[in-house]
C-alpha cells in the first residue's frame, strides 16, 4: 500500500504529515498501485481516478 | 494611537482615501501591541465604505493542471514535478458545481482554467458552460483563463462573463522571481482591456512569496493604482514539487497586518479571503481577518486543494452578524 499523498511506501517512513496535509487535500496517489491520479476538486468535493482501480470521491 | 493610525483615520476612514505606497509600509510595521487597533481601524473603514456585506463565492477549475507557464507557487504547471494531473470538468459537472455553489447563498461563480491564456477548445467549452449555467443557475458568472487577446475579452463580454479574474501575484519588482515565462506588464496588459471593456476586474495575489515586506507595500499600491473591483487575498500555501514547495507560510499576525493595509490602501474594493487561510490563520485568524477588512469569501474548496466546509464559514458570518450579499445587490 502506498501513501495516496506522497505516493511512496505507506508502511516506510513517517507519514504524519502527509495524513495532516491530506485534511485540506484530495489524495493525489492511487493508495494501491502509486500511479498518479487524475483528480478533480470541486466545490463541495473531489474525484480521483487510477486507471488501474478506479474512482473515489468525497 | 500610532501615528500612521491617526493618519489612516483621518484619511481613509474620513474621507475615503486610500494610503500610498510609504504609508501601507508604515502599517506593515505596526508593532503586536498595536495590531487590534490597526484591525478595528480597517474595520472601521471596510464598515464605512463598503458596508457590512459578505460577498461568498465558489470556484471551480474548468481545466486543471498541465499548465506551460511556471509561477513558482502553482501545483498545475506542466514544468514542475507536482503530482497534479491534468484534467477537463464536464459541463453538467461544471453546472453541478454552479448549483452547489448557489446552494451556499453565493452570488458568484468562477470558473478557472490553468493556461497561458485560452484557446479555441477552451473558449468554446466556456460558451456553452456559461449559457448552461444561466440557463439553470442564479448566480453571477465570473472566469480566469490567464491572458487574454482583446477578441476574447469582447467574447466573454458577450457571453455575460460579469466579472475577470487575473491576479498580478506579486508586485511588479518581485514578479521575475515569481514567474519566468510571461511578464508583469503582460498581465497588466489584460487587466486594462478587461476594465475597457466593462467587465468588473479581479485582481490580487499571494502573500509569501518571499516578497519582503517593502514589496508587500508595493505591491498594495499598484492594487490600488488599477483600481479593481475586487482584491483576492491568498496566502502561500506551499505546494509539493514546485520551486516554493519548501517556503514558510506567512505567520498569521503577518497575514492580519497585510489583510488591514491592503483594505487601507482600497476602502472601497471587494476584499476577498482565497486560498491558504486555513493554513495561514486558522478558524481564529478568518474570524480576525473578517473583523479586519475583509468583506468577502470563497467558500468551499478551491482549485486543487480544499477550504473549510461551507457551512463552517457561513455560521461564522451569521455569528459575525455579517450579511451575505444578496444577487439583487450584485446586479
Amino acid at each position: 500500500m502506498f501513501c495516496d499523498r506522497c505516493g511512496e511506501n505507506a508502511a516506510a517512513g513517517d507519514h504524519a504529515a502527509c495524513a495532516a496535509a491530506r485534511e485540506l487535500e484530495p489524495p493525489r496517489f492511487c493508495p494501491q498501485c502509486r500511479r498518479r491520479m487524475k483528480v478533480q476538486v470541486v466545490p463541495t468535493g473531489w474525484r480521483a481516478s487510477c486507471v488501474e482501480h478506479g474512482t473515489r470521491t468525497a | 494611537m500610532p501615528d500612521i493610525l491617526e493618519r489612516a483615520r483621518a484619511q481613509v476612514l474620513a474621507n475615503g482615501v486610500g494610503l500610498g505606497e510609504a504609508e501601507i509600509l508604515e502599517v506593515l510595521r505596526t508593532p503586536d501591541e498595536d495590531l487590534p487597533e490597526l484591525l478595528q481601524l480597517a474595520h472601521d473603514v471596510r464598515m464605512k465604505w463598503c458596508g457590512p456585506e459578505v460577498e461568498v463565492e465558489g470556484i471551480v477549475s474548468l481545466k486543471t493542471g498541465g499548465c506551460p507557464e511556471d509561477c513558482h507557487f502553482c501545483s498545475q504547471s506542466g514544468l514542475f514535478t507536482s503530482p497534479v494531473r491534468a484534467v477537463w470538468l464536464d459541463i453538467p459537472s461544471l453546472v453541478e458545481a454552479a448549483k452547489q455553489t448557489a446552494a451556499t447563498g453565493a452570488t458568484e461563480f468562477c470558473i478557472v482554467a490553468a493556461v497561458r491564456g485560452p484557446d479555441k477548445r477552451l473558449m468554446d467549452q466556456m460558451r456553452e458552460g456559461v449559457k448552461a449555467i444561466r440557463a439553470a443557475v442564479d448566480i453571477q458568472v465570473a472566469a480566469s483563463l490567464g491572458m487574454l487577446t482583446q477578441e476574447q475579452v469582447d467574447e466573454l463580454v458577450e457571453m455575460g462573463v460579469h466579472r475577470y479574474n487575473h491576479n498580478l501575484e506579486t508586485c511588479r519588482s518581485f514578479f521575475p522571481n515569481v514567474v519566468t515565462t510571461h511578464s508583469w506588464e503582460e498581465r497588466w496588459g489584460t487587466l486594462k482591456m478587461v476594465r475597457d471593456s466593462g467587465m468588473e476586474v479581479c485582481c490580487g495575489g499571494i502573500l509569501g512569496l518571499g516578497e519582503t515586506i517593502e514589496q508587500r507595500a508595493e505591491f498594495a499600491a499598484q492594487l490600488a493604482e488599477l483600481d479593481p473591483h475586487e482584491v483576492p487575498m491568498n496566502f502561500l500555501n506551499p505546494r509539493p514539487g514546485t520551486p516554493l514547495g519548501d517556503q514558510p507560510v506567512v505567520e498569521g499576525k503577518d497575514a492580519l497586518r497585510a489583510i488591514a493595509a491592503f483594505r487601507l490602501a482600497m476602502p472601497r474594493t471587494i476584499l476577498r479571503y482565497a486560498g491558504g487561510r486555513e493554513i495561514t490563520l486558522g478558524d481564529l485568524g478568518t474570524r480576525d481577518g473578517l473583523l479586519g477588512g475583509i468583506n468577502a469569501v470563497i467558500v468551499g474548496n478551491y482549485l486543487t486543494t480544499l477550504g473549510r466546509p461551507a457551512t463552517e464559514d457561513l455560521a461564522l458570518l451569521e455569528d459575525l452578524k455579517m450579511p451575505v450579499k444578496a444577487l439583487s445587490a450584485t446586479l
